[in-house]
């Protein structure tokens, strides 16, 4: 351990005349009989991982960068960044609905939330995918007439792809209103009073002044959504959308390596979901601009001047 | 006689149940200095709000500069104007908050271009070169760059003057600019409105220093549940009030 405390002691031992005193931290035993612990238990379960046969990293390195697998990559990460910006939009929607004094409007709003979070995401997707068995046709035109402007077949338009982005976003829609809607309402009433007073428009005072203020608190939150989502997709595979998790089952149908896949299947989310974090690290800094008094350096600069830092203190205390 | 730039005939406001202005009439003419004095509760805040229709008006009439502010008259009707409208007539009137209201996320040069840029139509050029004037004429021209976290509570209400200076109003509203700041603050930002006076600036101040009141003040306006008690010559309302409920207020504050 590197003494912290000596410096100081030191100096204001050489300012007075006080005795220098030793400060002996607490001995934690506890602590370290638990670390030791589950570190050997850690280690145990790597070994029996590592020596079970069952587990056959052959087959797991035969298939990680299989083109079936790139293929099933593809479609969940399109299917994940299409599901959120669908879910984010009109979860943005919904959340405005919900803030609206109309009754008629913040009552719809609630009927969509409570349908789409109250049900099932795996019933909504077996829903959507098998929606053509309650209508045959899709048909856009004036209600209660024959006017008709547009007629398709169900099938041919609801896609398992389709049906499995329909579902993913209109479920994460009723989450991501809840977020944006509590993201708007802890901006301070009297930022948009001060924007009112300067002659800005509603539309414009929520587009410059409130959500980029409710964006500091919407992102942690919509960052957990997207790792959420990324996984979820995984639930499409009942529609065989042929996401990562739909191939990867194909896949072990017909070799039977069910644990070895699932192996292949965990890396690439654990993969992906790692590299989800860089974007939000961005955007909570983009959108954490002048909340705090240091101002706003890069995580990366922040670990360094906050070392540079500590270290010049502790030699202004040395130097005293 | 030109048109007063504030004129209240009997307005009326209540929330709920709860008169809170009981028909105000008040008159400030060009380039006066307004001050609204009371205890908390007697409608001054709101009234001043009702001004600038930051709260709309439940009876009577108040024009700014010959205009209706929230309103459009047709006969004997007041038609009710949408928000782009009212938007459009708040350009000309600045106003200052109790607590700042600065946007902030964004830099206290950011805070006065935000305006004329996005509202005003300004070239960001423009903007910016009026703004680092305007900052400096409120002593923070060093400052244009810091965020409002980075400013004291003195330096954060002359940005918020400065903000709405920039678009140009012809009469600025004071929210209690003062009372959330630290005693030694105050100073500093009672001068900017000082030198705003000096310079003609029309003024609606709602406030507690009476000492600002008696110096700066055109006209001093007392008042209490909802009615105007006393108004006039601020050295005459705030030093040998005619009113016993006056009276009684003052002996508190000072």
């Amino acid at each position: 351990m590197i003494d912290t405390t000596s410096p100081a002691a030191r100096a204001t031992g050489g300012a007075t005349s006080t005795p220098e005193l030793e400060i002996v931290p607490v001995r934690n035993h506890g602590r370290w009989i638990a670390a030791v612990a589950s570190l050997l238990a850690l280690v145990g379960l790597i070994g029996s991982l590592a020596k079970n046969d069952n587990l056959r990293w052959d087959v797991v390195g035969d298939y990680l960068f299989a083109d079936l697998i790139f293929d099933g990559l593809a479609t969940t990460l399109w299917l994940t960044a299409a599901a959120m910006v669908l879910g984010l939009a009109l979860g943005t929607l919904i959340a405005v609905m919900r803030l609206s004094s109309s009754p008629v409007l913040y009552g719809l709003a609630n009927a969509f939330v409570w349908v789409f979070r109250g049900t099932p995401l795996l019933v909504q997707i077996i829903f959507w995918g098998y929606a053509a068995a309650l209508y045959k046709y899709v048909k856009i035109g004036i209600p209660f007439t024959d006017v008709t402007f547009f007629q398709a077949e169900t099938n041919a338009l609801l896609t398992p792809a389709i049906a499995a982005l329909l579902a993913l976003g209109l479920n994460e829609a009723a989450y991501a209103s809840e977020i944006v809607r509590a993201g708007i309402q802890s901006v301070d009433p009297g930022q948009a009073e001060a924007a009112h007073s300067l002659g800005m428009r509603p539309a414009l005072t929520m587009r410059r002044i409130v959500l980029p203020q409710a964006m500091r608190v919407i992102i942690p939150p919509m960052g957990n959504e997207t790792i959420n989502m990324l996984k979820m997709t995984a639930l499409v595979s009942v529609i065989s959308a042929h996401d990562l998790m739909s191939n990867i089952q194909d896949v072990y149908a017909q070799n039977y390596q069910v644990i070895p896949m699932l192996v292949v299947a965990s890396i690439w989310y654990l993969a992906l979901v790692t590299l989800l974090g860089v974007p939000q690290a961005w955007l909570e800094r983009r959108y954490g601009r002048g909340t705090t008094r240091a101002g706003h350096a890069s995580p990366f600069r922040r670990l360094l001047g906050g070392t540079t830092e500590r270290l010049g203190k502790k030699n202004k205390e040395r130097n005293r | 006689m030109s048109t007063p730039m504030v004129r209240a005939e009997g307005v009326r406001k209540h929330f709920g149940r709860l008169d809170v202005l009981k028909g105000i009439d008040l008159t400030v003419e060009r380039g006066q200095v307004c001050c609204l004095l009371g205890p908390s509760g007697s409608g001054k805040s709101t009234f001043l709000r009702c001004i600038n229709h930051l709260e709309k008006v439940d009876g009577g009439r108040l024009t700014v500069d010959g205009e209706l502010v929230g309103h459009r008259q047709q006969g004997n009707r007041l038609h009710e104007l949408r928000e782009r409208e009212v938007a459009a007539r708040r350009r000309d009137i600045g106003m200052v908050f109790q607590r700042f209201n600065l946007f902030p996320h964004m830099t206290a040069l950011e805070n006065v271009t935000e305006a004329p840029v996005k509202v005003g139509g300004a070239s960001k050029a423009d903007a910016r070169e009026q703004a680092q004037l305007l900052l400096e004429q409120v002593g923070l021209g060093d400052r244009a760059h810091h965020y409002p976290a980075q400013l004291s509570g003195g330096q954060q209400q002359r940005v918020a003057i400065a903000r709405a200076l920039a678009m140009r109003p012809k009469l600025m509203l004071f929210d209690e600019p003062t009372s959330a700041l630290d005693p030694e603050l105050v100073g500093d930002v009672l001068d900017v409105m000082r030198q705003l006076a000096a310079d003609g600036m029309t003024m609606v101040v709602v406030t507690h220093e009476i000492g600002f009141a008696r110096e700066v003040g055109d006209t001093a306006v007392f008042m209490d549940e909802g009615v105007v008690v006393e108004a006039g010559d601020p050295r005459r309302v705030l030093v040998d009030p005619e009113q016993e409920r006056t009276r009684a207020f003052l002996s508190k504050v000072l």
